[in-house]
């Protein structure tokens, strides 16, 4: 039997198209086939009809092709590596919500796991009930900073409150080189920041000027442990000494936050007699970032309470969710399960001599990394080694050269090394400085490689005139892909570099730009 | 016996090695050859308080801690949350091929900075940000989740109002914010600690959500802005913005005052704009300065991801964003958190893009379309008064109480139908109506009708059972539930015990949704 067929016309063929029956859209041709991969990829508005999925995935993958490969950041602390079977895990419990104690009851249970082998890890006092340190996981250390600065203003409020004293001007005694969360904690809980500037001679925050800052109206010192720019671990046991024989004196109550993002992970490891942690009877909070030297993909932080009295109970929300109650203090509420297993992954797997084997590793590498950099007399090396500081190098060019830091990193980013360029903490604005952080994927052999190719980047500069040098600057600043980002929202930067803050002060832009190391 | 010289050397001291497990399992199973449940680590408790001293293998880390979550309940069955619990195949991947990657790292992931960036603009316009001469001067951010948002929402009206107040030399030591006793702890929480008095409109029988008469006569020269919410905690209803906007002009014109709107459209914000084009709560409205939604409830992301959006950098003072240099380069921030991973952002984008508007409509419509089924089939077998709004008026959520007196509440339907695996919370209702118990489940993306069916056959059941229950047997399943249920034993272990912040417990008894 034959049928007898039609040869559709054009006309007819159009009318189908229109009405959507045979769009060519349903023929599952290959992805890079259909029409959106001719259109623009929506920008700005929600597209009116659907997308495939397959199509979607692929568009965006593409998109992020564009992105850097986190494994040669050498700027960044974050974890850019973990194991598979820690990926797995966490891809598995993508759709749990943390906060849902009632129905993730285990998730729950593994995140108070991990606060008491952090909290032991930081030699939390264990010896009665009363006194049982508290944590909780965050988001990462910025939320655990506001948190713990949370918490010392509200206790500095009630002691106060207490003795009818007035307690409007609190303030807080930092390191003018401290991370960018600090200036963000005081300036939104509206906090007096005070400063300690850091000298020629140490990069750090000195204790004693440090003490000498406290007043009745302080509600607490921050330490750091692996400083931003140079990765020192400060002198917290003499901070704590000197802290104690003030307090002797005038009795004031004010405690030391110690904020570990980057070395709570390390130093116990590598130097365990350094005394810098819940040892120190003024040490009353520390925070530390799981997924800096936590081992553990970005987003999961830590904060630690020595014992409940530091942790004001009116801050303390208690939730009512299916009868049952639940204490919480977060400034995020749903977030994910992953980061949290994943960490408790971490800390069952490596075990102490886990952490340490890789810690020494690093170290070590960091260490060769100095040496090899110092052997070529071009470099003066800022961080210390040895263990005495994170497995970081910080290092600037020495002698006056025609090109500076930064040509130097814009050089090495062109083989694909990101190795950032910062200058110093306010006061210090003229020294400039290159930083590798050496993570656990920086392995020996590309250290190596790192070397090479900063050899090369030196030579290369060397060959440029000035003027050349200059031409390569203006073109960076103009056209680089990141200028697109700059200040999206076109704030304006007042050009006299100053604002007129809440108080109607004037406050320096500076302070702002205190640098954003993660 | 070599790895047991090894220990010594490695270390330096001596690890204690338990002889008797040495006989068991032999000194080397830290070859992937032992099978995972011979091995020591199975045989062991799972570490609890202390780092462990010694490495384990990682396929072992990985089944035992997966074998502990085996406990945690199904998130499909989870009727309590908005939260998203089922996402496509690429966009599963697309999360964990990102998750390595850090969102603020600017210099580093230009394009997930700039699809987060793409983001925020199909949001703003899907809320009618106001456009000048082509452009949008609206800025926003991404979030955690919508209790960041709210906070820095809180955060900009706050320094607003200091400013402007500053600026005519009056006092800024008393703000307050006015807001629905129905609204969500997040909002207790950021007036807690950002030092700001909550005015709380009580709600009533006849108005279960915030009055926006009531709300505008608690406005004052010292309020830093007026919540709204698209979609109450509750029952779902979406509180009358348009009203509250007129009302709130008419007083700001009389009085002098300039006072904006909040809206927390965390949960309907990827709900209205599909169902309800024409309703008007966003920045149609003028008395609008800012919004939070959250990406990780009908936005149908995975948790972690919310938006705050504002309507012009007007409403969001420059003195909070911050200036971070980074590889010299200058990036505005507004953040509470810094580093996070980008997977949420990127999987929002992924929805967005694939969805459109066409897509979302058709799964809010199937959503709508399975609440009211089930509202109806309630109402109809006579045993369930309904409290949550219908036909697309509220969150596709059915909020539901007991129609007749029982010698059993609601609570003791939840745990009873909880024992199918069905996690469907009871609640008191806000302050002012605290006496008011209810039943609430949430229609998310993966109930289909046919799931809906199972959960009324269900919830048939359990009325059933309970009727059969006489009162002291139920009684002692209750007093059972509260001494040793699995949350009640967890807690012992706890750090904050329940009874450590006893005497907040009353004040701060909120109801949380998420």
């Amino acid at each position: 039997m034959v049928f007898l067929s039609n040869a559709v016309s054009q006309a007819r063929i159009d009318e189908t198209n229109v009405n959507g029956e045979h769009h060519h859209d349903n023929v599952s041709t290959t992805v890079y086939g259909t029409r959106w991969v001719a259109e623009d990829i929506p920008r700005y508005d929600l597209p009116e009809g659907e997308m495939p999925s397959n199509v979607a995935y692929r568009l965006i993958k593409d998109d992020l092709a564009l992105d850097g490969n986190p494994a040669l950041n050498l700027a960044t602390f974050v974890t850019t590596y973990m194991e598979e079977e820690a990926e797995r895990l966490m891809a598995e419990n993508l759709t749990k919500n943390f906060i849902d104690h009632e129905e993730y009851a285990s998730s729950a249970e593994i995140c108070n796991r991990c606060v008491n082998m952090i909290a032991r890890l930081f030699n939390a006092p264990m010896h009665d009930a009363s006194s049982e340190a508290l944590g909780c996981s965050t988001v990462g250390s910025s939320e655990a900073i506001i948190l713990c600065t949370l918490a010392m203003k509200r206790r500095w409020q009630l002691a106060r409150k207490a003795k009818g004293l007035p307690t409007d001007k609190p303030n807080l005694v930092l390191s003018s080189a401290m991370q960018v969360a600090w200036h963000k904690a005081c300036r939104y809980l509206e906090i007096e920041s005070r400063e300690v500037p850091c000298t020629g001679d140490v990069y750090y925050m000195d204790a004693e000027k440090a003490v000498e800052a406290v007043d009745e109206n302080t509600i607490g010192i921050c330490a750091i442990l692996g400083t931003t720019y140079t990765g020192h671990y400060e002198d917290v046991k003499k901070m704590n000494d000197l802290l104690e024989a003030k307090v002797a004196k005038t009795d004031y109550d004010v405690g030391i936050h110690v904020d570990a993002a980057s070395g709570g992970f390390v130093a116990p490891f590598v130097v365990p007699e350094l005394e810098w942690d819940f040892r120190l009877p003024r040490v009353v909070s520390i925070n530390v970032s799981g997924h800096k030297y936590g081992l553990t993909y970005a987003g999961i932080g830590w904060a630690i309470w020595r014992s409940p009295e530091y942790l004001p109970k009116d801050l303390i929300f208690n939730i009512n969710y299916l009868g049952s109650e639940q204490a919480s203090f977060t400034l995020n509420f749903s977030k994910g399960a992953a980061h949290v297993i994943a960490q408790y992954y971490v800390l069952i797997r490596l075990g102490r001599s886990g952490f340490t084997k890789i810690m020494t590793n690093l170290t070590r590498t960091a260490d060769h990394l100095a040496e090899c950099l110092r052997a070529t007399g071009r470099f003066e090396i800022l961080s210390q080694g040895n263990g005495n500081g994170l497995p970081l190098v910080a290092f600037s060019l020495k002698g006056d050269m025609h090109y500076d830091e930064f040509d130097f990193a814009a050089k090495l980013r062109e083989r694909g090394w990101i190795v950032p360029a910062y200058t110093m903490a306010p006061d210090l604005e003229t020294k400039k400085l290159l930083r590798v952080v050496v993570r656990e994927d920086f392995s020996r052999s590309r250290c190596e490689l790192l070397l090479r190719d900063m050899i090369a980047a030196l030579k290369a500069l060397d060959t440029l005139d000035a003027k050349a040098v200059e031409a390569h600057r203006a073109v960076k600043d103009e056209h680089s892909h990141s200028s697109l980002h700059k200040n999206p929202a076109q704030y304006t930067i007042p050009e006299n570099g100053h604002v007129l803050n809440a108080e109607g002060e004037v406050q320096n832009l500076d302070v702002k730009q205190a640098p954003g190391i993660c | 016996m070599v790895l047991l010289s090894l220990r010594v050397q490695e270390n330096g001291d001596e690890v204690p090695v338990d002889e008797k497990e040495v006989e068991t399992y032999g000194t080397i199973d830290y070859s992937t050859a032992v099978p995972i449940y011979g091995s020591r680590w199975s045989g062991r408790e799972l570490p609890k308080n202390k780092i462990p001293e010694r490495e384990a293998p990682p396929h072992v880390v990985k089944h035992l801690i997966k074998d502990e979550l085996a406990l945690d309940g199904n998130p499909a069955l989870n009727l309590a949350s908005f939260v998203t619990t089922y996402m496509e195949g690429e966009a599963r991947d697309l999360l964990a091929q990102t998750a390595s990657v850090n969102l603020v790292d600017l210099e580093v992931y230009p394009q997930s900075a700039e699809i987060s960036a793409r983001c925020v603009n199909m949001i703003a316009n899907l809320y009618h940000a106001p456009a000048e001469k082509g452009d949008h001067p609206a800025i926003g951010t991404s979030t955690i989740g919508s209790s960041e948002a709210v906070m820095l929402c809180v955060l900009a009206l706050k320094r607003r109002w200091q400013f402007a107040r500053k600026e005519k030399g009056l006092p800024i030591d008393k703000p307050n914010l006015v807001m629905g006793a129905n609204a969500q702890v997040c909002w207790h929480k950021a007036v807690r600690y950002l030092e700001i008095e909550g005015r709380e409109v009580n709600v009533t029988e006849e108005c279960l959500y915030m009055d926006p008469k009531k709300a505008v006569e608690m406005v004052d020269e010292n309020t830093i802005g007026v919540v709204a919410i698209l979609g109450s905690t509750f029952t779902g209803h979406y509180e009358d913005v348009k009203t509250l906007d007129k009302l709130l002009e008419a007083k700001c014109k009389k009085t002098g005052l300039d006072v904006g709107i909040h809206v927390d459209a965390a949960s309907g914000g990827f709900v209205a704009p599909f169902i309800n084009p024409d309703l008007e709560w966003d920045f149609r409205l003028k008395r609008v300065i800012s919004i939070n939604v959250s990406g990780h409830k009908y936005g149908l992301v995975y948790p972690g991801v919310g938006w705050a959006i504002w309507r012009s950098k007007e409403y969001l003072p420059e003195d909070l964003i911050f200036w971070v240099n980074y590889l010299g380069t200058d990036q505005a921030s507004f953040t509470l958190n810094f580093s996070k991973g980008s997977s949420s952002v990127i999987a929002q984008y992924y929805n967005l893009l694939r969805f459109g508007r066409a897509g979302y409509t058709r799964v809010m419509s199937n959503l709508i379309h399975i609440s009211d089924y089930i509202a109806d089939q309630l109402v109809k077998s006579d045993q369930f008064i309904l409290m949550s709004a219908t036909g697309g008026q509220g969150l596709p959520l059915i909020a539901f109480r007991l129609k007749h007196e029982k010698h059993y509440d609601e609570y003791d339907v939840a745990s009873k139908i909880r024992e199918r695996g069905w996690v469907l919370p009871a609640y008191t209702m806000a302050p002012g109506l605290e006496h008011v118990k209810m039943l609430r489940a949430v229609v998310r993306e993966d109930m289909s009708k046919n799931r809906a069916d199972i959960l009324l056959r269900d919830l048939q059941a359990a009325l059933e059972s309970l009727e059969k229950t006489d009162k002291a047997l139920l009684q002692h399943t209750r007093d059972q539930h509260k001494s040793v249920g699995h949350k009640a034993l967890a807690k012992r272990g706890h750090h904050v015990t329940p009874e450590t912040y006893n005497s907040q417990r009353k004040k701060l008894k909120r109801t949380q949704a998420c």
